[in-house]
């Protein structure tokens, strides 16, 4: 038996298994999917949390349940790869391949900033990337009634880039529900040369910010915080002060690859952007958040790579040439408080621009709008995830490459 | 939207933020202008690190604070040092390459 071996049992992980067991001949191939976590969490949710609108219920299943019986689930650490032959080192075992997809994600690293992890974690510094994060800065917030909340992004990239904006908004929202929106201050700090950096967007969308009373701190990069007097303070010697400060530590991707090697600074793998192979050996595949391209680290990226990773698994399995298709496309839903939500839609070359969505002309969702049924869709979307896009089932007009029709651009 | 720019008689295409659209017209005097108009005046460690991320550019790596600090070129404060306020956006209008950007 040939063995292909997917790294994670993550978004990416676990819908390349589902793809693959339909695709590739069963009698000729072992598929496994090796993962040391329990749990599936469903990521998008971690940002409703710390408002009580999910509760811990909402975002976590059984990993196992979403991976096809035909594919052997193996939980344990992997400690590292040896590309050269063509090896996985696990705490316990090795494993052998002839194809590997690595799938493990990125992660939180509050390690990287000084001063972060110090006393003050998780009593004034709190993240919601982390399961554990959103669920203690929830608690945090029922008592939180007056002060400056500071909503920060360490460095890019990150993990789904408009979560913090979105937090702002949902705090705004929060914060005036509670009766006390005049007694706390809200400011959002970013490295970025703004809260919104591309064109259309932002001649579309920086109304939201006067709207919500949101204040930007652009180009704020940090070096230290000092947690005792609770401060930040960047490269230059800038300085922004906090009661409650909710950041987006560094994203880093796994500690596995950078054991194994072949990782970037941030352990990302190099990737070719449009094959998804590795730039480490050609029988080294890479999905969603652990590769190197410049498209957003999001599920929707990882459903949309899924597909025509998989046809190009297939290709090389037929001995043909790649397929140069993946195109960056992205999509996503932006809460932005008082039950609406916006959505974009966008790749590589096109910026988030307006049209509509899924089917051109008609819609039913606008584009880079802000209204209701995009917030409904974006409440759906948890039912879609764990009953479509885990099981790799294909959803209805939205194709993995992107369409420009029903599109200003 | 692309707008026109001359520089020292030489007519470049340039975004509304001042970027320029093609690095092709890009040229050394075309960079000391830019970072004129910026408060810079370039000197060896400028170039050093315009090369660097022309190179990075070209190699389609995104670009971060981070990877220039690991570089060997320069450090994070140094780099803060050569281009003040916001560094990478700076440097790259000068090095005729797009700004880095998140997705909206």
């Amino acid at each position: 038996m040939k063995q292909l071996i997917i790294l994670g049992a993550g978004s990416g992980g676990t819908m390349m298994a589902n793809h693959l067991v339909k695709k590739l001949d069963l009698s000729k191939w072992q598929i496994s999917i090796v993962d040391q976590e329990e749990t599936h969490y469903y990521q998008p949710g971690f940002l409703f949390i710390p408002f009580g609108i999910y509760k811990e219920k909402d975002v976590i299943k059984p990993i196992n349940k979403y991976i096809p019986k035909q594919v052997q689930l193996i939980r344990k650490k992997i400690e590292r790869i040896d590309k050269e032959t063509d090896t996985i080192y696990l705490e316990e075992g090795v494993l052998k391949y002839d194809i590997l997809i690595i799938a493990t994600g990125s992660h939180i690293a509050p390690e990287e900033i000084e001063g972060m992890l110090g006393e003050e974690w998780r009593k004034s510094i709190f993240d919601f990337y982390s399961f554990d994060g959103a669920v203690s800065l929830a608690k945090k917030l029922e008592n939180f009634k007056s002060g400056k909340l500071v909503v920060h992004i360490c460095e890019m990239p990150v993990k789904c880039p408009v979560a913090p904006l979105e937090f702002a908004f949902l705090a705004d929202d929060f914060f005036t529900k509670k009766g006390v929106r005049e007694n706390v201050e809200i400011t959002y700090v970013t490295p970025m040369s703004g809260a919104f950096t591309k064109p259309k967007a932002t001649e579309k969308l920086e109304y939201l910010l006067e709207q919500k009373k949101v204040n930007v701190i652009p180009n704020f990069n940090i070096e230290k915080i000092e947690g005792d007097v609770k401060k930040m303070v960047s490269y230059e010697g800038k300085e922004v002060e906090y009661d409650l400060l909710v950041t987006v530590p560094t994203n880093m991707g796994d500690k596995c690859i950078e054991r194994s090697g072949f990782g970037d600074e941030l352990n990302y793998v190099p990737t070719d952007k449009h094959t998804l192979q590795s730039k480490v050996k050609e029988n080294i595949f890479v999905i969603g958040d652990a590769t190197d391209v410049p498209a957003s680290k999001a599920g929707a990226v990882a459903h949309f790579e899924s597909e025509l990773l998989t046809k190009n698994i297939v290709r090389f399995v037929e001995g043909k040439e790649l397929e140069p298709s993946f195109d960056g496309h992205s999509n996503c839903f932006i809460e932005t408080g008082k039950g609406k939500a916006l959505l974009i839609d966008f790749n590589y070359e096109v910026e988030p621009v307006e049209g509509t969505f899924p089917i051109p002309g008609l819609g039913p969702m606008h584009l880079l709008k802000e209204n209701r049924i995009n917030h409904v869709g974006k409440k759906a979307f948890k039912w879609v995830y764990w009953n479509m896009l885990l099981k790799g089932k294909k959803i209805p007009f939205v194709s993995a490459q992107m369409n420009k029709k029903g599109k200003r651009i | 939207m692309t707008m026109k720019k001359t520089i020292n008689g030489k007519t470049i295409d340039v975004n509304e933020e001042g970027y320029l659209i093609d690095f092709s017209q890009w040229d050394k005097d075309i960079a000391i202008e830019i970072a004129k108009e910026e408060g810079i005046t370039l000197t060896d460690k400028h170039w050093e690190v315009i090369k660097y991320l022309q190179e990075a550019h070209k190699n389609e790596i995104s670009l971060t604070i981070r990877k220039v600090g690991k570089s060997g070129i320069v450090d994070i404060k140094e780099l803060y040092a050569l281009f003040p306020e916001g560094p990478l956006k700076k440097a790259t209008k000068i090095a005729g390459i797009p700004k880095p950007v998140s997705c909206i």
